[in-house]
């Protein structure tokens, strides 16, 4: 059997509703690929084919009972992120190098139950902080169009693993733009839903108020089928929206007549590269021949966003590392005098730099006296800049603007300033802070690098369901999506 | 905003991590950019604004007193550093 | 020097709910360690806070009873800091915005006098897990299973002046919360701990003097002690010249000292900021109505009913209604058609010696309601003399139940069948069978007492002749005689009113 390795998520599942091929060949062709090519770009941190076939055999059982289910057979890799019973799930971290889950993310369960097949578990940037996946203890993983570049973090792996070929989807974390920003990089569409729409249970906490769960594919059409998996009211996370399942490739046809879209000012200034304006221009002039307008909008506080989420993702996030103290799991360091000693050697060792300092930021800004300046002034920004999004959707449906500043980056280019890597998620960043669902998908190259461009779509509050077919009518029209690399 | 050697140490023992003295210098440096980065907010007037960090003005949902749990130690524990007889164990803690 | 003493209490209240505040494991006291323990209670990685009704139910009725203002929007908050009992590395609190602010409970201290008590808040937050220090050689072990049970933290302003109001308030709070039926009050599973903060100021100061945190007093002897010895302590401390250092104390039963466990001075910085994983917790119209319809009466009314309504004196109204169990006891009696001020007379006179003497709680007492009721009734309808009714009370106090062989409801025998017969039933002793069993019923037949009184007098012709030189005293004493004579079973009036008119 030869089975096309690009096929999309849609046409994988068109396959074995016609029982053309079965979850378990699947199966087995994705985990060859990655026996082969994932050396190279390490984006898988576990494999474990015997349970992964077994799964597949239990996909395929069921279809044969006459059971059926939206993506039966269908492989899907998860983040690192997600917790998956009885697999070992390290956040891309020494402080859990061996610890295996004791339950399920729901997010993962509710993707089982569509009937998809666990491949793995994906490499990421550790804890997921970072934009570039060069801060996970298991090594950077490579950007499979250019070795030597980033695939974007922090959800690195799960997007160099899609971009591959490894599998034909994918799950992330975005924080900050943790799917957005590797989705441009590797040339996928990639989405984080509105705040509340997925379950964070189960799902390894970075900043609770920030972090969403979402899909990595090839199209739009995919992202629809996947995020309609993956979403739902769950009793277990009080953050859950607690609404009705949406089937969100409802609209994927619609046609864009009409569509207004708005470009905030603050997103196409000095900063962008030249390259990536350009290519943005480009597509927003595809999408006016679609039937849509564009409106110029301002988001003056927008500007804020940055500062605001470094102060408030450090902030949670040095709460919710508390638990990591080597007493009831997780590394333990070896030789200590009491067991202060032992907390401070052990998160000392678990964590990497890049972790530590934001522990340390956190601390800060959250300790006595620091607290109105920073934690409570940076929530008041996140109201300013939801309200700024508020009246620009007055006069527009969807906001656009380039993913991201600069494109996929050589290894090392930014891993020695902070603030530098910290600047990738200028634009993302936003939706994050407002809860606004966001994503990525390929809309052409930076002629002057090479490196791909994308464009960033920023929805009002629960309106996935009309981004995923702005996106779509795009991709129906262009062949950037199409693209694979040579591996 | 700057940071000094000693708030470097307050912080690191607040967090419970091991920052050793030539170690602090290095925080210090990367710490400085990103408070850089984050004094940017001050400029902004904000008085009168209310905080916000759920964009969907959330409420908290209750759940009916039951119990809904069973033991599973054996399983939670199967990654403890150290266990015996059942409790999870650490340096002895001297109150 | 006169010496001002300021105490305030801070009492952690564990609620009665079955399962945790944040997660669904059982909150049953006494399992084997970390068998009650979930994900979220072990902070496992990805593991969320889901919100239990019954803590928030509990903790509004607590509110609506000291009648404190309920917050109907209130924050759950962080409160970071590193414990091994601790797992998350913080404790689900409310900080800034509690969900109940102010409102206050009169006590009552021993020379009648009362006392309000103003208290400053009351928040719910989540308990920590234990730790054993002495049972591992080189370790401490760790035990989850009381992680996560709800609590409810009740603070009162510094206005309490002695160590005997605070007592009072303490079991003033302690009935109040059993009374409610949000807290078992069980000081010995922990379930009522007391926080004693006790500074000293000179009489007259306006400054409060720096205080010292007595933790976790389990029981009111030693809360009593504690005090009286930290109060003296700082005093002499002052007195010596030395300050006193803002310090958590231990208090030791065993040499009734306390002592400092670890000085504030570098006062822990919790870094509270609002927990991101619970939106704030709205007690809307339709549940507060509910609660408040469901308010049980609470001792003031109950006081106040029980005057009206009974015209029971004060002081016996509120000894009667300050309890929930005393106050069932004496409704039940009440409600069995026995007259109240009598009910009320036996129950704080002969009843609670008896209980008080064998240090037995009113539960605890072998006396049922209507046992007291009918025995009431007796005395009211001249059956028993107040004598013999002591009598009668004894005997109850100490015969053991037995079935009452002629009135118990028993299903006819299905011989062969596989029928459910009822087990031999204990059933309350009939008052009416041990009064005639025991020969206790009063002589009130005018007939059979002048008979006795007739043979006394014939007998008595000293005291006689005393009475009728003047001597009251020698009335008694004939009437004393006749009671003996009639074996304590004449009723004491009529004997009273005979005599006297025969010796007219």
């Amino acid at each position: 059997m030869s089975w096309n390795t690009f096929a999309t998520v849609a046409e994988t599942k068109k396959a074995l509703d016609a029982k053309q091929v079965s979850a378990v060949e699947l199966a087995k062709h994705y985990l060859s690929r990655v026996s082969s090519i994932n050396p190279a770009l390490n984006a898988f941190i576990t494999i474990d084919p015997e349970k992964t076939l077994s799964e597949a055999l239990a996909q395929d059982n069921r279809r044969a009972k006459g059971e059926a289910a939206p993506l039966l057979g269908v492989p899907i890799a998860h983040k690192d992120i997600y917790l998956i019973d009885g697999w070992r799930t390290t956040c891309g971290s020494k402080m859990l190098e061996n610890f295996v889950a004791p339950y399920s993310s729901t997010v993962v369960k509710n993707m089982a139950d569509a009937g998809m097949v666990t491949l793995g578990k994906l490499n990421m940037d550790e804890f997921a902080m970072g934009s570039s996946n060069e801060t996970s203890y298991f090594g950077t993983v490579k950007n499979p169009w250019d070795l030597s570049r980033v695939p974007g973090g922090s959800s690195g792996g799960s997007a160099a693993s899609v971009a591959a070929g490894l599998t034909p989807a994918s799950t992330g974390t975005d924080t900050g733009g943790s799917i957005r920003q590797p989705a441009m990089f590797c040339n996928l569409t990639g989405l984080k839903p509105t705040y509340g729409v997925c379950s964070r249970y189960g799902i390894i906490a970075f900043a609770s108020s920030l972090d969403q769960a979402g899909p990595f594919a090839q199209t739009a059409e995919d992202c629809a089928l996947l995020l309609s998996a993956m979403a739902g009211f769950d009793p277990h996370d009080a953050t859950s929206l607690d609404r009705p399942k949406e089937d969100y490739s409802r609209d994927l046809s619609k046609p864009l007549k009409g569509l207004r879209i708005g470009l905030p000012k603050e997103f196409f200034g000095d900063g962008v590269a030249p390259g990536i304006a350009k290519a943005v221009d480009e597509a927003l002039d595809v999408y006016r021949k679609l039937g849509a307008t564009t409106v110029e909008v301002s988001l003056p506080n927008v500007k804020y966003s940055v500062p605001a989420y470094y102060v408030v993702a450090p902030a949670e996030a040095s709460s919710n590392l508390s638990r990591f103290d080597g007493a009831r799991f997780g590394h333990r360091a070896k030789d200590y005098t009491d067991i202060v000693d032992m907390y401070k050697r052990s998160r000392a060792e678990g964590f990497g730099a890049e972790v530590k300092r934001r522990i340390l930021i956190g601390t800060y800004v959250l300790s006595h006296g620091y607290y109105d300046a920073y934690y409570l002034q940076a929530g008041k920004l996140r109201r300013l800049i939801a309200e700024d999004f508020k009246k620009a959707y007055e006069v527009c449906d969807v906001v656009m603007g380039p993913t991201a500043p600069e494109g996929a980056f050589q290894f090392g280019a930014k891993s020695d300033d902070p603030v530098k890597m910290y600047l990738n998620d200028i634009f993302t960043i936003c939706a994050n802070l407002t809860g606004q669902p966001a994503m990525s998908h390929p809309c052409g190259v930076d002629k002057d690098t090479g490196q791909f461009v994308g464009m960033h779509i920023i929805g009002n509050y629960l309106d996935e369901a009309r981004m995923l077919n702005v996106a779509h009518q795009y991709q129906l029209a262009t062949e950037w999506h199409k693209k694979h690399p040579a591996l | 905003m700057s940071l000094s050697a000693q708030d470097i140490e307050r912080i690191a023992h607040l967090a419970r991590i091991r920052v050793s003295p030539d170690e602090v210098a290095q925080v210090q440096a990367k710490l400085e950019g990103i408070f850089k980065l984050i004094d940017d907010m001050q400029s902004v007037n904000t008085q009168g604004v209310e905080p916000m960090s759920h964009g969907l003005d959330m409420v908290l949902r209750l759940r009916d007193d039951a119990v809904t749990e069973v033991n599973q130690r054996e399983k939670f524990q199967s990654n403890a550093p150290a266990a015996a007889d059942g409790y999870f164990l650490v340096p002895k803690v001297i109150e | 020097m006169n010496w001002e003493v300021v105490i305030g209490l801070e009492t952690h209240v564990q609620l009665t709910t079955a399962s945790k505040i944040f997660s669904g494991s059982s909150t049953a006291f006494g399992a084997a360690p970390n068998t009650q323990a979930s994900v979220v209670d072990l902070a496992m990685p990805g593991a969320l806070p889901v919100m239990n009704k019954g803590a928030a139910e509990r903790a509004v009725k607590f509110g609506l009873a000291i009648g404190a203002n309920i917050n109907r929007r209130s924050i759950f908050a962080r409160k970071n800091y590193f414990y091994p009992d601790l797992p998350k590395g913080y404790q689900i609190s409310q900080f800034e915005t509690p969900i109940v602010q102010g409102g206050g409970l009169t006590i009552t201290l021993d020379d009648g006098s009362t006392k309000f008590i103003e208290l400053t808040r009351a928040h719910l937050e989540e308990d920590a897990g234990k730790s054993v220090h002495e049972q591992f050689d080189h370790e401490s072990g760790v035990d989850l299973n009381r992680a996560g049970t709800p609590l409810l933290e009740i603070v009162t302003e510094p206005v309490m002046r002695s160590g005997k109001e605070a007592i009072a308030y303490a079991k003033a709070l302690h009935n109040l919360v059993r009374y409610l039926d949000i807290c078992d009050g069980n000081m010995q599973e922990g379930s009522f701990r007391c926080d004693v903060n006790v500074s000293v100021r000179p009489m007259g100061q306006k400054e409060f003097g720096t205080r010292r945190e007595i933790k976790n007093l389990n029981s009111f002897k030693f809360m009593q002690q504690a005090i009286d010895y930290e109060v003296r302590w700082q005093i002499e401390q002052i007195e010596d010249g030395k300050k006193i250092v803002q310090a958590t104390v231990l208090f030791n039963p065993d040499t009734g000292e306390t002592r400092a466990m670890r000085t504030k001075e570098d006062a822990m910085d919790y870094r509270y900021f609002p927990d991101p994983d619970l939106p704030p917790l709205v007690i809307d119209d339709a549940m507060f109505d509910r609660i408040k319809a469901s308010m049980p009466e609470l001792p003031e009314s109950k006081c106040a009913r029980y005057m009206n309504e009974f015209k029971l004196s004060e002081y016996d109204a509120r000894l009667l209604s300050q309890d929930r169990a005393t106050s069932e006891f004496f409704e039940t009696a009440v409600n069995a058609k026995a007259d109240p001020k009598l009910v009320a007379n036996w129950m704080l006179g002969e009843l609670s010696a008896s209980l008080n003497r064998e240090e037995k709680t009113i539960e605890q007492s072998p006396i049922r309601p209507s046992q007291l009721a009918k025995l009431v009734i007796r005395v009211a309808d001249g059956t028993l003399n107040n004598k013999k009714a002591k009598e009668l009370l004894d005997h109850l106090w100490t015969a053991p139940p037995i079935a009452a062989t002629f009135n118990m409801t028993l299903p006819a025998p299905t011989f062969g069948l596989a029928a459910t017969v009822a087990p031999r039933q204990t059933e309350e002793t009939d008052i009416d069978d041990v009064i005639e069993a025991k020969g206790l019923k009063q002589i009130s037949d005018v007939g059979a007492i002048e008979k006795i009184v007739d043979e006394v007098l014939a007998k008595s012709s000293a005291q006689i002749a005393d009475y009728k030189s003047g001597k009251e005293k020698a009335l008694m004493s004939i009437v004393g005689m006749v009671m003996k004579a009639s074996a304590g079973k004449a009723n004491p009036a009529q004997v009273n009113e005979l005599v006297k008119k025969k010796l007219s």
